[in-house]
């Protein structure tokens, strides 16, 4: 499998990676190259020129400031996000979702900025980045623009990035005390991809009640599904097993369900259900520390 | 067009024009003629490309050779050292951790990038850590056992 002819352009900084994304509309950005060269491989993608930005400095690495936020650079990997003790620290939910991508030689070579700019959305990164509120940092031929993790998926691969730009930093506000996090996958047993992934967040008030939740799902719908009727019921409640899946069960919405080959809507509707469950009781059990 | 690139390929420097598509497994493979690394699919999951990049367990056939430039590459054929298998492909060895072998030197350089952050796995590590390698005959029995005396051995 080889894939068609194009120009290799290997710029140094992402100023010069949007000049060029400017001069040559057909062409594609090359990050860790995991989705982008299996498609050309199989002729699904046919780019007339590839722009290589796995090298900019500036668009690697894992900053934490001291309010506790991370500054992740597009093309950081899924390794380096999965073992970064500042990331586990601060956001453990995205580390233990990049642990579970793929393999670990797709972890080494796959980024971040590309596992969220393709929108899979069997991908397991879209709806972890909307549970943890994420800011997405893009750069473009008019500047830079910051876009809220909600508002960046629109529907099958398909985000709000518009041609010429590129996606730089993904900014990721800690969680605070008393929170706790699980990241839940059922995965196709062939290729790895979720069937359905649940991102939950719990936050606990002193009294161990419910003072905030959160509760998004990758896999189940053409876009990272936000089950924030869930989240609503569940605030002040004492969290208990009972209270959970009382919440699940009466509030749980799949928007537009998908159905392929692999398994139905109805049945990917189910298994929302029943990871969401486990989401939200292991981020409850880690909460409670 | 060609893009010049400079690449270390089992300690030795390598020069050459290639052209951006060249896949890296082709420039190993085909190019350098080192064609102990192995293609098991068209889809970027079989792990039989498997090479070492920088120290790291990558896909080569998911890697183009330009991507590659300023690297370093070990492959199978680099592995041994002196003339002396190294431990892990004495495990495999030892503990016949093979059959057909299509799967082998992709699965014993995955093993190497294992063991370097997992020194002593165990089995639930070993078989997550080779996820990326997959096998058609041996129902990893053997390779588990094969990693599991390598790692000892490199311990001692
Ligand atoms: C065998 C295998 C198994 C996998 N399993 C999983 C899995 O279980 N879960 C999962 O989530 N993913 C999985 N992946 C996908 C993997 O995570 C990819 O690495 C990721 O989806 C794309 O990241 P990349 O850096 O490789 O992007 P690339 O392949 O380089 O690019 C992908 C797309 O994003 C665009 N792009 C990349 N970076 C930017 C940027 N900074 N700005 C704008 N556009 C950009 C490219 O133009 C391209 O269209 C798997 C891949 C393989 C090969
Ligand atoms: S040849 Fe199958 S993963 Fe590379
Ligand atoms: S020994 Fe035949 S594929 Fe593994």
């Amino acid at each position: 499998m080889i894939p068609p002819k194009f120009d290799y352009h290997r710029p140094t900084s992402v100023q010069e990676a949007v000049q060029l994304l400017q001069s040559s509309p057909e062409a594609k950005v090359l990050a860790g190259g995991h989705s982008l060269i299996p498609l050309m491989k199989l002729r699904l993608a046919a780019p007339a020129a590839v722009i290589d930005i796995g090298r900019i400095p500036d668009l690697r690495g894992i900053q934490a400031l001291d309010s506790g936020e991370l500054r992740i650079g597009a093309c950081t990997t899924h390794h380096e996000i999965a073992t970064s003790q500042a990331v586990q620290r601060a956001a453990p939910l995205l580390a233990e979702a990049a642990a579970q991508i793929g393999d670990r030689q797709v972890r080494y070579r796959g980024t971040i900025g590309g596992n969220l700019a393709h929108a899979d959305p069997a991908s397991d990164l879209p709806a972890v980045v909307v549970a943890l509120n994420a800011t997405l940092q893009a750069e473009g031929p008019q500047g830079s623009r910051s876009i809220p993790a909600a508002e960046f998926f629109v529907d099958l691969m398909t985000t709000t990035l518009q041609p010429g730009e590129i996606l730089t930093q993904i900014r990721v506000p800690a969680l605070g005390q008393g929170t706790g996090s699980c990241y839940l996958k059922f995965e196709h047993p062939a290729s790895g991809y979720a069937l359905c992934g649940a991102a939950a967040i719990v936050s606990l008030n002193p009294d161990g009640s419910c003072a905030q939740a959160r509760l998004c799902f990758n896999g189940v719908s053409a876009r990272p599904v936000d089950a924030a009727a869930v989240a609503q019921a569940l605030v002040g409640s004492d969290l208990s097993d009972g209270a959970i899946d009382a919440a699940v069960e009466d509030h749980l919405r799949v928007p537009d369900p998908v159905g392929d080959i692999h398994a139905s809507a109805s049945y990917r509707q189910e298994l929302a259900k029943a990871l969401g469950k486990r989401a939200l009781k292991a981020a409850r059990d880690r909460a409670r520390g | 067009m060609g893009v010049p690139i400079q690449l270390e390929v089992n300690g030795q420097t390598v020069r050459q024009e290639v052209e951006p598509r060249l896949l890296l497994v082709h420039f190993l493979r085909d190019v350098l003629g080192l064609t102990g690394t192995k293609i098991g699919c068209d889809t970027s999951q079989c792990g039989a490309c498997t090479v070492l990049m920088d120290g790291h367990a990558v896909k080569s056939c998911t890697v183009l050779a330009v991507q590659a430039d300023g690297s370093s590459i070990t492959t199978i054929e680099g592995l041994a050292q002196d003339g002396k298998y190294h431990p892990v492909q004495e495990a495999f060895w030892e503990a016949h951790g093979l059959q057909c072998g299509y799967c082998t030197p992709g699965m014993i350089l995955s093993v190497v990038d294992l063991l370097e952050s997992h020194p002593s796995p165990s089995e639930a590590e070993i078989r997550e850590g080779l996820e990326g390698n997959l096998c058609r005959c041996t129902g990893y029995h053997n390779i588990v056992r094969a990693v599991q005396i390598a790692a000892e051995a490199m311990g001692k």
